[in-house]
Order: C-alpha cells, then structure tokens, then sequence
C-alpha cells in the first residue's frame, strides 16, 4: 500500500531517520543479526549528502576503496545491502516519535506514514535537507500563500503572475514547464550564465525570444503584498538599481541547505544541534533510541563515513538484545560464517 | 598569520591563521558562525564571504564551479566567494573578509 495511505501502522524490527552512507551501512550490520529495517528520508532517493551535495566527487577514505565518487559509494552500499530487503520511505521527513501503550516506537512522517518498532537509529546527518531561504524581510509572511519552495501541483500555477529565481535545474525546469499555464513568467538570475541543462537553457531561451516569457538579470532584494498576498518583487542590480515587476507568486530555487528540523522535538539531549551518545552502544540519552554518524557527538568524534560505519556495528549489537532479548549474541565472521553467507545470499 | 573577520554583528575578529588553511576552516575552528556543510569540497555554497576590495586582486581567480556554486548563495556581490576556495598563505596574512547574511 503507498505511504500515506496505509489504515495500519507499519511494524517493524528498527526505523531509520536518513538513509544517507551510515543508515545503509546499519541496515547491513543489523541484517546479519537478523533485524529487518524501514529507512525514512527527506531526499528522493538514497545517498544523504554523497548524493546531494557531491554525487560526482571523489572520496578517498573509504577503506579498501582507494576512490570512489559520493554516487559510487551510495549505489555500492545498495548493494550490498539489497539481501536484506530494507523497505524505504523516501521524500518523507520523520516529524514526530512516540511511544505506544505496548513499549514500540511510533515515528510518523510528514506524509501520514506511521512506522512502529522495537528501535529508532537516527543517522541524519546535518539534518534535513530543506530549500534555501532567501533572507528577504517578511518572507515567511508570504510561505505556502505566494512563496513557495516546491511544486507539487502545477494547476495551482494556473492562470498567475509568476516569478522563479535561480540558475540551477529546480529553477529552468520548473521555468519550462510553468510558463505554459501561467499569464506571465519571468525567471530573475543573477548572471546571465546558468548551470542547469543546456537543453533546458535553450528552450528557455527561446521563450524568452519568442515573447512567451522574461528573463531579468537581477537578485531579489524585497517583496510586495501584504495579507499573504505578494503584488510584486523588488529586484535589484548593481548598475540598474532597484525596480520592482507585479507578480502574484514566487518560487525560490536555490538549491537545499540541511536543518536539523523535527528530530529537535524528539526530546533527546541535544548539545549544539548534535545528539551526545555512550561510545559501547551509540545509544542516545533515551533507551532504544540511538544515533549515528554525523549527527551524534561523543569525545573524540570525528565526521567521516568510516567512523560512522564503525558505529552502526556497535549500535547493532545493542539493538539485537532490544530487538530479539530472547537470543544469544552470536559473533561471526561473514568470511566464515555459512549462517552469515546465506543471509547475504552467497551460500 | 591573520585573517580579520567581519561577523553578521559587525564585530571583527582577528584570527590566527596556519599556511595552508582553508579561509573557512580558520572561520570554522575559531567556532565563528558559518555553516560550510560539505566540508570545503565546493557543493554547497554555504559559506559565503565578501571580501575587503583591497584585497580581491591578492585572491587567486575564481573557478568555474565557485561562479556555479554562488547560484546557489544570496546577496551575491562582486566582491562574493566561498571561504573555503581561499587558501591561506604569506602573501594574504591580514586578509579581511565579511561574513555574507545566512
């Protein structure tokens, strides 16, 4: 069933918040120890920052990989995590964690999914990632009425004054598809030099020469309106100066920036934004709630993959006695391990 | 060496500076406020600095891929970069920058 639309909450071993490097990696290492997992991430698709913020770039730390790019990395722990089925709820963000009258974890997602388990592994990183702000007085007046960071229903467009900023692929995508619904389209950029698809730059500007919409080369420096109603924005150019184009909405596209966001009211001790854990377990200062990776803190912490991948280990050893309290802790090697190689489907 | 840093407050810091450095990492370490989430691998635009006129023509030139990633950054000046593109060294010991708005 989609998310969103289940009538029952999902159950399941561990929730984990992020699926960037260190949540796949602890799907793994709890998969041994036969413990199955539900993965929830803002992004539309696995990665975290290897795949937001430097897909394409190398990564050299990796033991026993000498290079590899953000995206490598990613694809590789997909699979070698793909034996264990991990269930994942992308374009999500976790907002809220409860526990139920039976001792589960229920954590509920901004869009309706509700997940219970045994164990939650916050592994988010710097946090969500979340659209940039423009730092314009008054904008947040303006959110979800006339400003908006995302579209998720074009029709809603339909008919209005637009204005879209930025340079990037959100930016000349969105410009391309909207300017046929909207009554007017202009797409303000500060340089006259874009970043996103080349065929994309192309088509906008070949609407921009057939009339069908305006490109000003400015940043926007003010908004108009008022009752959550934009009339226009005040843009501004260092030679031209100020002036200000009616519009009715505003889409700011510049690109994500992370926000630690809802894990804040998971009421966790927090210590600058990061969540203090115990070096044996990683646990955090709630019982069956633990995390890993960049966004936990302890003496000695160092933010690297490898180190986060050396925590989910020890944090999956701790949510076994959680998960399964009945079992005795086995530690086995998968080179030797015939229970281990059938896991991973090899024996 | 010194890089004097200008904060949102409009307060300026004088920083010690090690050869090498990148200008965020400096910022960084003397736990003044700048985000620099990708760890200065220039994708993420999130640390944003003017630098003092006098000084822009010290700077090496800007890459290709730092013009791209100040898309990505608001209040874009000409004088604008991303600390973590300048690396320190003798001939900008005094360096004076201003932390952009974020």
């Amino acid at each position: 069933m989609p998310d969103g639309q289940s009538q029952n909450p999902i159950r399941t071993d561990v929730t984990i918040v992020g699926a960037g490097p260190c949540g796949l990696f602890a799907v793994f290492e709890l998969g041994l120890l036969d413990i199955k997992c539900h993965l929830v991430d803002i992004l539309d698709r696995p990665g975290g920052q290897c795949a937001e913020l430097y897909p394409e770039k190398p990564i050299y730390d990796i033991p026993a990989v000498p290079i590899c790019t953000g995206q490598e990395l990613t694809d590789k722990l997909m699979e070698q995590i793909a034996p264990f089925d991990p269930v994942f709820h992308f374009g999500q963000m976790a907002t809220a964690l409860s526990k139920t009258e039976d001792g589960w974890w229920r954590l509920t997602t901004d869009m309706d999914t509700v997940i219970e388990s045994k164990v939650i592994v916050i592994a988010a990183g710097g946090g969500s990632f979340m659209p940039k702000k423009p730092p314009i007085k008054d904008i947040d007046a303006f959110e979800d009425t006339s400003v908006f960071y995302a579209v998720r229903q074009m029709e809603k467009f339909r008919g209005k004054h637009l204005v879209i900023a930025g340079g990037g692929d959100s930016a000349l995508d969105w410009t391309v598809n909207l300017q046929p619904l909207a009554a007017s389209l202009t797409l303000v950029h500060r340089r006259d030099d874009f970043r996103a698809a080349p065929d994309t730059v192309n088509k906008m500007r070949q609407l921009v020469a057939s009339g069908g919409m305006t490109l000003e080369i400015a940043q926007i420096s003010g908004l108009e309106g008022s009752d959550g109603q934009l009339t226009g924005v005040v843009l501004k150019d260092k030679d031209k100066g100020e002036w200000s184009i009616p519009c009715d909405m505003l889409l700011p596209f510049y690109g994500l920036t992370m926000k630690l966001g809802p894990v804040a009211e998971f009421g966790l001790n927090l210590n600058e934004n990061l969540i203090p854990v115990d070096t044996e377990k990683f646990q955090t200062s709630t019982e069956g709630i633990f995390a890993i990776g960049d966004i936990n803190t302890y003496p000695g912490k160092l933010k690297l993959i490898l180190s986060g991948f050396h925590e989910a280990a020890l944090m999956s050893q701790a949510a076994h006695r959680i998960v399964h309290p009945d079992r005795k802790l086995r530690f086995q090697y998968t080179t030797s391990s015939t229970d281990l190689q059938q896991k991973l489907g090899v024996a | 060496m010194i890089v004097r840093v200008t904060d949102r407050g409009g307060v300026e810091h004088a920083l010690e500076a090690l050869d090498g450095w990148r200008v965020m990492e400096v910022i960084r370490d003397w736990g003044l406020p700048i985000k620099a989430e990708c760890g200065g691998a220039c994708s993420c635009a999130t640390c944003h600095i003017y630098v003092d006129p006098e000084w822009l023509d010290r700077l090496p030139a800007k890459s290709a891929e730092e013009e791209d990633m100040l898309d990505g950054c608001f209040e874009v000046e000409d004088n604008s970069r991303l600390a973590c593109q300048i690396l320190m060294r003798d001939t900008l010991d005094g360096l004076k920058v201003t932390l952009a708005p974020g």
